[in-house]
């Protein structure tokens, strides 16, 4: 067994942005490993903390890894976290392989697609100082927050079904939530 | 122009989290293309997921798999960006944005509708969790049905617009009922009003005649 995590220290979003272009623009499998290093174990965390058996949490970390090798080249910093980035690829190889679904989304090609207003400039600056101050404030959020998240991003539950088992009212469980995005808002400027 | 009536905060979290049925997916993602706030915001829900992953903590990776994964870096290709997908030669229906384009297998004229009272309708989605989809095609200037439901209703407005208590729904906006409420929703004059509608419970019709039509609405 490896030890998990003492590869990327800091949880250093620039350090992670050097290690994807490596990987994109030379195929560097040095920076393949540390990217390995840092996400598999929290990916099959991820998908354990999902319901999948070791077995099957082990088979979507190989896939997930290898598809983060095989798209790296679409990964763009001014967008996205390479730990959001990852995120994403978690949730939808889930989606399609666990839940056996499509997962439905907006088609950028489409000419139907209401486009988005002009990205600012410094977008890949902004991008990394935003994440690095919401993975603290994450960090900071009282416990019952930080739980009802959890809830909400890693045990497949929509609200209403959380709320129906914690014997909580919909709107209690939307208030409480809301309160920790609250506490997150300041963090994303996106936010309303 | 941007839609004024938003998914609420609760989709657009459940959707970055992966959590939501198919069903309400598709109508979220379909209001995500004709919604640039919106999907502003599901980018900001999905770096949650991101930070929430970095927390969560970890479980040891066994060596086979690391060498597994390696070994396999050779045989597997880069992807570069998806190119644009090829059209086919046939118009593509501009009224109805991809995902929902995708689940329909045809435009909105060469659907099997059925007539539902004053409202034609056609299932899409297979049930799923106990959620059920359907377009629906609201005649110009008629007031649908008065009805209720046990569970939560949304709809997104395709083309045309409707009225529903007080409010006003154009194209992209999405319109939110639970079961407090008991309305009938009236589509504007002059155009006929397409919607997709899910339902996460069967509806109830309240009116005098509506009462006659309940037992023909169970699909
Ligand atoms: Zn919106």
């Amino acid at each position: 067994m490896l030890e998990a995590d003492k590869t990327i220290p800091g949880q250093d979003n620039v350090a992670l942005i050097d290690l994807m272009s490596a990987i994109a623009e030379t195929r560097d499998r040095e920076a393949f490993a540390r990217l390995f290093d840092h996400f598999a174990p929290r990916v099959k965390a991820y998908m354990r903390r999902l319901g999948a058996e070791p077995a099957a949490a082990e088979d979507l970390v190989q896939d997930v890894m290898l598809t983060v090798w095989r798209r790296a080249g679409q990964f763009d910093p001014t967008k996205a976290g390479v730990a959001t980035w990852i995120f994403t690829i978690a949730r939808n190889r889930r989606i399609d392989i666990i839940r056996h679904e499509r997962r439905p989304a907006p088609d950028p090609n489409d000419p139907a697609l209401v486009p988005n207003r002009e990205p600012e400039a410094d977008a890949a600056v902004e991008q990394n100082q935003h994440g690095t101050r919401l993975r603290s404030a994450v960090a900071e959020l009282p416990e019952e927050q930080a739980r009802l998240l959890e809830l909400a991003y890693f045990e497949d539950k929509s609200h209403s079904v959380i709320a129906g088992e914690l014997g909580l009212p919909l709107g209690t469980v939307k208030s409480r939530i809301r309160l920790a995005m609250d506490k997150l808002r300041i963090q994303l400027a996106e936010l309303k | 122009m941007m839609p004024r009536f938003h998914a609420q905060d609760e989709h657009l979290m459940d959707y970055a989290a992966g959590s939501l049925a198919e069903p309400i997916a598709v109508l979220v993602a379909t209001h995500l293309a004709l919604c640039p706030a919106c999907r502003a915001r599901v980018e900001a829900f999905e770096a949650v997921g991101g930070a929430l992953l970095e927390k969560l903590g970890t479980e040891a990776i066994d060596r086979s798999l690391r060498d597994s994964v390696l070994a396999k870096l050779d045989e597997t290709d880069s992807e570069c960006a998806p190119p644009p997908s090829v059209r086919k030669p046939a118009p593509i229906d501009l009224r109805v944005p991809e995902p929902l384009r995708g689940y329909l297998g045809g435009g909105l004229d060469t659907l099997a509708w059925k007539a539902r009272g004053p409202v034609d309708e056609v299932r899409i989605l297979r049930e799923h969790a106990g959620v059920t989809s359907r377009l629906l095609r609201i005649k110009a200037g008629t007031p649908m049905p008065h009805h209720t439901h046990d569970g939560n209703e949304l709809t997104l407005v395709l083309t045309g617009g409707f009225t529903d208590r007080g409010d006003h729904f154009l194209r992209g906006d999405v319109a939110a009922a639970d079961s407090s409420v008991d309305h009938c929703p009236a589509a504007d004059p002059g155009e006929d009003c397409y919607c997709f509608a899910v339902n996460d419970a069967p509806l109830r019709l309240t009116g005098p005649i509506g009462r006659l039509l309940n037992p023909f609405l169970r699909i």
